[in-house]
């Protein structure tokens, strides 16, 4: 096991490094630091004196890759690669363009995405796993059928539905809770319920179908007609043997999302005015914040890789059976 | 030459003419081959996806015809004899929607309405002053008294627009049995009664169904049209209706074209790693993984945010306005597709290692076979139900990310109509009082009309082609918001 996990680590070294050679590339070379120089300080009629010494200020006015013109090994470590994208892997994420720290703002603004990310996630895992279990258990009958094409119906619908219809109807219309909006501490709650629901409601569409097809396989398999035999109800069969046996393909799609939980969700949290990880990164996005989006780039495939360890020793929780070698 | 108008073909335009022509040759070639031909007539047979097919056909042909792309000629030659092209770009669609495209109106008006929706000081016939809603130009301006007169005039038009649609809808009717009698070789007589008791293989029935529910909610809108602004005006006066009828082909190339994009890469990456294996299967994985770590939006965000740097930078490129748009959707769709064929390619690969141990194949390659024959005879044809699926798959999913993208400020070009751009316009107008609620209903109403559709089609498709596979191709919608697809071993 111990063997596994190591192995597993050093395999997401070279993933990583590909990230980052994959974002330098795309936020360096295609778009060259003096572009990048030129958006920020206005289009048009920029002095080259000013792309100079933006850049200077910066550090990008050095090579990309490699500089002939240093000694020894600066000729590898006094280049933007080395300084601005090295760094990322001891979470070093430098500066945004207004001057804050990245990762000081990232740590500040986790708590927030994770109050929202982590209900919708757990309460929403369960009342899928719930609905799809009951439409398993009323299988072939008119309920499932209707079941099934509401869930047809709720996935067609777009997500910003849920959110505007929702915002309309319960802050505006019943003025239940605040349109949006955060304070800190437990007073958050009021102004997290309304988007925990909707986010909940989102997903309930297409996730309770997923399940639904999970169970219906495993429902003919050969133990679940033992376990009838033995004269077992049929809601223990299908909490007790159906859930069980069917929890891998669940845990494939679930755990690995859990570190990436922490990044939050872009369109809720700008929706509800949120400070956290995702409205940081809308935020990021549409003032063309570089540095912001490729420290999230970053961090979002180290939690993807941290999620993929996590399924795999929540098999063996699962499933005695698989062994880690 | 002088042509009433020079064709212009953009790139998406052009692609959609591939796309046309890449489905056509494989229906030709479907429908000569029986064992193709059978898990589409189960498609054919099934009830749903029929309805379904009905509504996309629809949305598809507004779709075409606002694809075909000119600039219609300006009178008065020049000095040389050669013709003078408008520097507008115009579709066939726009030429049929000229009555709903040239009425522009100030500002906000609600469906139906006479009056703005905003109050205005007019002048008084006698020199005084007064605030009020003023008249629409266009809008119900054939009324003396809209106050009166306007509910009337609705309703007659309404009826008359029904009207119509029930003669087009018998004339569509009386076609199909003619048509079904003819080539059954039937008595009209019997063929109207199998239609009527649904005693047909392919359910006639419920699809003349549809076509009359669809006819008779169009029809009289399309009649209310010449008269009103039926599903009211935006912020700078466009007819809502028009706009969202415009959006259809935006939402319909993101769909398709992304796909087109990806399948490329996915087909050769994934087949070759299932059959060569070895390093080439290191490498493919190792492309693919690195790819599908970085969270889905981010990835997408990002290149769209430096793609759209570069084309900021060459405005040069382009000659005119909806060029620059348009290079700006096939770029989001070339992004979404490279971002997003790594499900699809994990797929294949696993499919292709399934295969390649398959006795027919191992008898290919003791017969000295080669490579290359082995995966265009072999292969490729047994794992185009999986690349088939995945298309009808992502379809709808393709259009409600554009949505959201365009929200995120990182989806099609604001000057281009779509679902997205509408949703974002239509977004600060809720806070107005009264509410603003036309054109995010319309837009949100024919995006799930088209996503429904699109997704009741699918469904269709995979039942007849592969029942098992959606387990492997989907993933928990809330999930899918950070991955482009679940992550398998």
């Amino acid at each position: 096991m111990i063997g596994y996990l190591v192995r597993r680590l050093l395999y997401a070294i070279p993933i990583l490094i590909g990230v980052n050679l994959l974002t330098f590339l795309l936020f360096f070379i295609v778009n060259s630091p003096d572009d990048m120089a030129r958006m920020q300080l206005g289009q048009k009629r920029v002095s080259d004196e000013a792309v100079q010494k933006w850049k200077q200020e910066r550090g990008y006015d050095k090579p990309s890759f490699f500089d002939a013109g240093a000694a020894g090994s600066a000729k590898l470590t006094n280049t933007i690669f080395y300084e601005k994208s090295v760094p990322l892997f001891w979470f070093d994420f430098g500066h945004a363009e207004d001057g804050q720290d990245i990762a000081h703002e990232i740590r500040s603004r986790m708590l927030p995405s994770l109050a929202i990310a982590l209900p919708v996630f757990v309460v929403g895992l369960l009342s899928y796993i719930t609905f799809a279990l009951l439409m398993a258990f009323f299988r072939a009958t008119y309920i499932d059928f209707m079941g099934v094409l509401l869930c047809i119906f709720a996935m067609s619908v777009s997500g910003l539905f849920y959110i505007i219809g929702g915002q309309y109807l319960i802050s505006k219309l019943w003025n239940l809770v605040p349109i949006s909006g955060y304070a800190s501490g437990l007073n958050a709650w009021k102004f997290l319920v309304l988007p925990v629901i909707i986010g909940i409601i989102g997903g309930v569409g297409a996730s309770t179908r997923w399940y639904r097809t999970i169970f219906l396989e495993e429902i003919n398999r050969d133990y679940v007609r033992t376990a009838r035999a033995k004269g077992l109800s049929e809601w223990r069969v299908l909490y007790r043997h159906v859930l069980h046996n069917a929890l891998i393909p669940i845990l494939t799609g679930a755990v690995v999302a859990i570190p990436l939980l922490f990044l939050g969700s872009l369109i809720t949290e700008s929706f509800f005015a949120i400070p956290g990880l995702g409205s940081y990164t809308i935020e990021a996005i549409n003032n063309q914040d570089f540095a912001v989006v490729r420290a999230m780039v970053f961090l979002g495939s180290v939690l993807y890789i941290i999620g993929l360890i996590l399924t795999d020793i929540s098999y063996t929780v699962a499933d005695p059976r698989i062994r880690l070698q | 030459m002088n042509l009433p108008f020079q064709p212009v073909i953009l790139t998406t335009d052009a692609l959609i003419f591939v796309l046309i022509a890449v489905v056509a040759v494989s229906a030709w070639y479907i429908g000569r081959h029986a064992h193709l031909r059978a898990p589409w007539k189960k498609v054919g047979h099934s009830r749903s996806g029929m309805i379904a097919a009905v509504i996309m056909l629809a949305f598809v042909t507004v779709g075409v015809l606002d694809s075909l792309h000119f600039r219609p000629r300006l009178t008065g030659d020049t000095a040389a004899g050669k013709a003078n092209y408008a520097v507008d770009v115009m579709s066939v669609f726009d030429v049929i929607a000229a009555p709903l495209k040239n009425k522009p109106e100030k500002t906000y008006s609600a469906p139906l309405s006479a009056y703005l929706f905003a109050k205005e000081t007019v002048e008084m016939p006698d020199g005084t002053e007064a605030r009020m809603f003023p008249r629409l130009t266009y809008g119900g301006s054939h009324l003396k008294d809209p106050g009166r007169e306007r509910a009337d005039d609705i309703i007659k038009r309404a009826i008359a627009g029904v009207a119509i649609a029930a003669l087009a809808w018998n004339i569509l009717l009386l076609c199909v049995t003619f048509w079904l009698a003819h080539w059954n070789a039937q008595s009209i007589r019997n063929t109207w009664f199998a239609i009527w008791r649904g005693n047909t293989n392919v359910p006639w029935r419920e699809m003349l169904i549809t076509n009359g529910v669809l006819f008779l909610v169009l029809v009289p809108m399309i009649v209310l049209s010449a008269k009103y602004h039926v599903l009211g005006t935006d912020k700078v006066g466009q007819d809502v209706f028009y706009l969202t009828l415009k959006s259809i082909r935006t939402g319909l190339v993101i769909g398709t074209l992304t796909t087109l994009v990806m399948l490329p890469f996915a087909l050769l990456l994934g087949i070759l790693a299932g059959y060569l294996r070895g390093w080439v299967d290191d490498v493919i994985q190792y492309l693919y993984t690195t790819l599908n770590s970085i969270p889905g939006v981010l990835l997408i965000a990002a290149s769209v945010l430096i793609l759209q740097a570069v084309l900021d930078r060459h405005q040069d490129w382009f000659q005119t306005a909806i060029e620059r748009a348009d290079a700006r959707l096939f770029v989001l769709c070339m992004i979404l597709g490279v971002t997003s064929w790594t499900g699809l390619c994990r797929l294949l690969r696993g499919e292709s290692l399934k295969l390649r141990e398959l006795d027919y194949i191992q008898a290919a390659r003791a017969f000295g076979v080669s490579d290359v024959r082995i995966i265009t005879r072999h292969i490729l044809p047994n794992v185009m139900h999986i690349v088939l699926i995945a298309i009808v798959m992502d379809f709808s999913g393709l259009i409600l990310a554009e949505a959201v993208l365009s929200y995120v400020g990182v989806g099609v070009d604001p000057t281009m109509n779509s679902f997205g751009t509408m949703i974002n316009g239509a977004r600060m107008e809720m806070a107005r009082d009264p509410m603003v609620w036309w054109s995010l209903a319309s837009a949100f109403a024919f995006m799930l009309l088209l996503v429904l559709s699109a997704n009741l089609f699918s469904d269709a498709v995979r039942d007849a082609f592969d029942p098992r596979i959606r387990g492997r191709l989907q993933t928990p919608g809330f999930l899918s918001k950070y991955l482009p697809a679940t992550p398998g071993r």
